[in-house]
């Protein structure tokens, strides 16, 4: 766990419990994440992946235990608060605003970014400190052609995609992004690869993801996560020789 | 930013159009009327007017906002009577050598009061949603309809009659076509402004919060600030039509504020396409015009209102605001 | 004497109290288990008022009247339901406020077509309209006893019903996971039919039995049914404890509140202002009890676990 402790720790939490119902959904989890690095979280389903991550964006109250961000306690705060600390989401059901265009949705991003919308006059339609970066951002994600397109109509990868771009666009420290392959065809999950890896030296992102051949091309470490417990943290080698978990998790995707 | 694809345009073009062709209606039918002898119509047209900027009003929070607020007949009641009982108190005399014309003070009690309603009802029912909201925003209103009922001094129950207009320097509401002329005027500004709201940043994060909510949390956004704010000049803007209705109708009773009136600004906005922006004024002159067709063939029009109603929402509704909503989608251009 | 007009002021709250349980019952098991808003729950209420008072001019009696509305009013429910209402399950809260809108302005225009603009006054058999001596010096009228009684029956077999049957337990899945209802293999129309006509019965109950105390009237529905709605959102959405509870509250402070107010007034200021605020005051009791306890509790007392 020591390995990246070179770098500065962006995220951290302490012995971070959650339980519902008498189940420990997150059981004692310490996770830290480094700044400038790829983390993922990987585990089985049921792992608690959820769970986490929900309170790790604010969703929802930890039973015990700390969240650390950029040095600063916000723990129990909520998740506007989260947001604007610096700590950017993306949803693993895609969540966007179906009856705008895309490039409305990234303005939107940006907009919430820079500080109150207690503007009731100036055209924000036309604004171009909004447009010019939420273009950018669309570029980035390679969705450029489709800005004017609106977001319930597009493809499921392309909505991931600005997904992705409305994150960037709150210019967040930390990128925490929720299964961003999840129900996509090959390509598009290549291609979110790509977008991704253009990313990695840029952003600190906290990954969740199934796809173990995006999670061992991107990250940097792996923290594995079985029954709400953190088993092993560490990078590809060494998560990909650790016996707990090819027992515990390796084991059992081999149908994945 | 890109160039935009010609159906959009011209989507664009024909409904600004239809609206300025709209507006030019109300510009000029109803002082012609008044003028060939037909002051009952021009009556009707000053109603439609007024009950159209309330029903625009709403909209900014219906149809830019989505939230559901079933009480703002108490705001045209407030405004209304902000009229009545400064009048009923002579308060004119006193207030002279401070304002001079006692329109002003009218005006600022009808806009204040029913801010600071909105204001307080607002923070408490926007911690809700969806029926709760529904509900709250209706309870709330029939608190002042029962609140006017039970002040025997302003008339409880049988109302209470405005001696005397509002009064302004230059001009006089005894005149309907002044009466007009400023309703309509007052229509236009409130076009303008609910334009450019809904245009302006706050308006974005408004309508960002319409559309997913949860979404707007996670990008850092605190939608309670912008909902509430919204209701309020909602809630002020509907104020203001209640001060011209009382100097229409020189006569307030709380049955102005009943819930059943909510119901009907709420269907003007529906039935003209919420989240348009002319669309309640459609709505309002389809509700007054139908109103007055169906009286004209019996009493109990209220029967086959209420079937229209009904029908619109199962038929007509699901189509004509899919139709609108697609129409939106496809001509919103950025 | 103080002593017996609290006594009695007390009763009639409960008997309000009673009432608006009876009225939000339907209303929150119908937004409970079909998530539907009905505004024209309070014309339901009118038309049991209604049929009763015709019924009772007809057959002479207002018992036998009383036991034929009962499932009338429920027939008339369900045939709403059946015209109007089950198209409206799949859209979303605004249409149910609009189209029950809508039925609200056709009943009661109905109404008024075939009973009148004026209302009709129910004559109460002789056994009924009398007064009992409950304590030395406390006498209540015995329909009074009657309408807390017979509320407090069906309150008891409403909570017999809902946690006791397997009609009660579908309804408390459908609240809480409607798609697993529909999995066990019952026919959603029906239960939803069913638990419709079940609400109606409940408000047309409340109606005949208020119409021998105030009077069958037009418009008797759009009054109560916003008092029926600060009790469900007090309740908390949803929940019939809640309800009960809520109704109770509501029905004893609205009375108390109107009764005793000016009193309480006249302690604090002067003898006018009192007799000008206290009536105001205790009009607007109930929506200000409501404000405060949603500024603390948004969702009501007893919050349904499922929302």
């Amino acid at each position: 766990m020591s390995a990246a402790a070179s770098h500065k720790t962006i995220l951290q939490t302490t012995n971070l419990c959650k339980s519902f119902g008498g189940v420990l959904a997150t059981d004692h989890v310490n996770l830290d994440v480094a700044s400038g690095e790829v983390h993922a979280l990987i585990g089985p389903n049921g792992a608690g992946k959820t769970t986490l991550i929900s309170q790790l964006s604010g969703l929802l109250k930890p039973d015990t235990g700390s969240i650390i961000f950029k040095g600063k306690n916000v723990t129990g705060k909520p998740a506007h608060r989260f947001a604007s600390a610096g700590l950017a989401r993306s949803f693993q059901i895609t969540s966007l605003f179906a009856d705008m265009t895309l490039l409305q949705n990234v303005a939107l991003a940006v907009q919430a970014h820079t500080g109150h919308s207690f503007h009731f006059w100036r055209n924000a339609t036309t604004d171009k400190r909004l447009l010019e970066p939420a273009y950018h951002y669309l570029q980035t994600v390679g969705l450029a052609k489709h800005a004017d397109s609106i977001a319930s109509a597009v493809s499921h990868g392309e909505r991931r995609q600005l997904e992705v771009a409305m994150a960037l666009a709150t210019n967040p420290s930390l990128l925490l992004l929720d299964e961003p392959m999840a129900g996509m065809g090959a390509d598009e999950s290549n291609l979110m690869i790509e977008i991704l890896q253009k990313l990695s030296g840029e952003k600190t992102i906290l990954l969740i993801e199934h796809d173990m051949d995006a999670v061992f091309t991107l990250a940097n470490r792996i923290s594995v996560l079985v029954y709400g417990r953190i088993i092993a943290t560490g990078n590809k080698e060494q998560i990909q020789s650790d016996p707990a978990v090819a027992a515990a998790y390796l084991g059992d995707t081999s149908d994945a | 930013m890109n160039p935009a694809v010609n159906p959009k345009r011209l989507i664009h073009r024909a409904s600004f159009w239809i609206n300025a062709l709209l507006l030019l209606l109300l510009a000029i039918v109803p002082p012609v009327l008044f003028i060939t002898g037909q002051p009952y119509w021009l009556d009707i047209f000053t109603r439609l007017v007024i009950l159209a900027l309330a029903a625009t009003a709403l909209n900014l929070i219906l149809g830019y906002g989505g939230l559901v607020s079933f009480g703002h007949a108490a705001y045209l009641g407030l405004g209304a009577y902000a009229v009545g009982i400064p009048t009923y108190h002579a308060l004119y005399g006193g207030w002279e050598a401070i304002a001079s014309y006692n329109g002003f003070l009218h005006v600022t009690i009808a806009v204040s009061v029913s801010a600071l309603f909105a204001l307080l009802t607002g923070a408490i029912s926007l911690r809700t949603r969806g029926v709760n909201f529904i509900m709250i925003t209706m309870a709330f209103s029939q608190m002042i309809f029962y609140a006017f009922v039970a002040l025997e001094n302003y008339g409880g129950d049988d109302g209470l009659t405005i001696d005397v207009r509002s009064e302004f320097p230059l001009i006089s509401l005894d005149n309907p076509l002044t009466l007009y002329a400023i309703s309509f005027i007052s229509l236009l500004l409130t076009l303008a402004i609910v334009y450019k709201i809904t245009r302006s940043r706050f308006g974005l994060a408004l309508q960002g919060a319409r559309s997913n909510e949860e979404r707007m949390r996670s990008l850092g956004v605190d939608c309670y600030r912008y909902q509430l704010v919204a209701f309020v000049i909602s809630g002020a803007l509907c104020g203001y039509a209640g001060f011209l209705l009382g100097n229409l109708d020189t006569f307030i009773s709380p049955e102005m504020m009943d819930w059943t009136r909510s119901g009907e600004l709420m269907f003007m906005v529906i039935l003209g396409g919420a989240s348009f922006l002319c669309g309640p004024i459609f709505g309002a002159a389809a509700f007054i015009l139908l109103e007055q067709l169906l009286r004209g063939f019996t009493i109990h029009w209220h029967l086959p209102f209420g079937i229209l109603l009904i029908l619109s929402v199962l038929f007509f509704r699901g189509g004509l605001s899919g139709v609108i909503d697609k129409v939106r989608s496809k001509g919103s251009n950025s | 004497m103080e002593a017996s007009l609290l006594f009695i002021q007390l009763l009639n709250g409960l008997q309000l109290g009673i009432l608006l349980f009876l009225l939000s019952a339907g209303l929150t098991l119908t937004f409970g288990i079909m998530d539907f808003v009905n505004l024209a729950h309070g014309s339901l209420y009118m038309l049991g008022a209604f049929i009763c008072a015709s019924l009772t001019q007809l057959t002479g009696s207002f018992v036998i009247a009383a036991l034929l509305a009962l499932p009338l009013t429920a027939l008339c429910g369900l045939l709403i339901e059946l015209v109007v209402i089950r198209q409206l399950y799949a859209r979303n809260h605004l249409d149910h406020v609009l189209a029950t809108f809508g039925l609200i302005l056709c009943l009661d225009t109905l109404a008024e077509i075939i009973w009148g603009p004026a209302g009709i006054a129910i004559a109460l058999p002789e056994l009924l309209n009398g007064q009992l001596e409950i304590f030395p010096g406390v006498v209540v009228p015995i329909f009074r006893l009657l309408v807390i009684a017979i509320g407090l029956l069906a309150a008891a077999g409403l909570y017999l019903v809902v946690n006791h049957t397997r009609l009660g337990m579908l309804i408390r899945a459908g609240a809480s996971n409607r798609t697993m209802v529909s999995t066990l293999g019952v026919d959603i129309k029906t239960l939803f039919s069913g638990v419709f006509a079940m609400g109606a019965a409940l408000a047309g109950l409340a109606g005949l039995l208020v119409a021998p105390i105030a009077e069958a009237s037009i418009g008797m529905g759009n009054e109560i049914i916003i008092t029926t709605f600060v009790v469900i959102v007090i309740g908390g959405i949803g929940s019939m404890k809640g309800a009960f509870i809520a109704a109770l509250l509501i029905g004893l402070i609205d009375t108390l509140g109107r009764s005793y107010l000016d009193d309480l007034f006249k302690l604090m200021m002067s003898n006018d202002a009192a007799e000008t605020a206290a009536p105001a005051i205790s009009a607007m009791l109930i929506y200000l009890m409501m404000a405060l306890i949603l500024a603390v509790r948004p969702q009501g007392l007893f919050p349904a676990s499922s929302r």
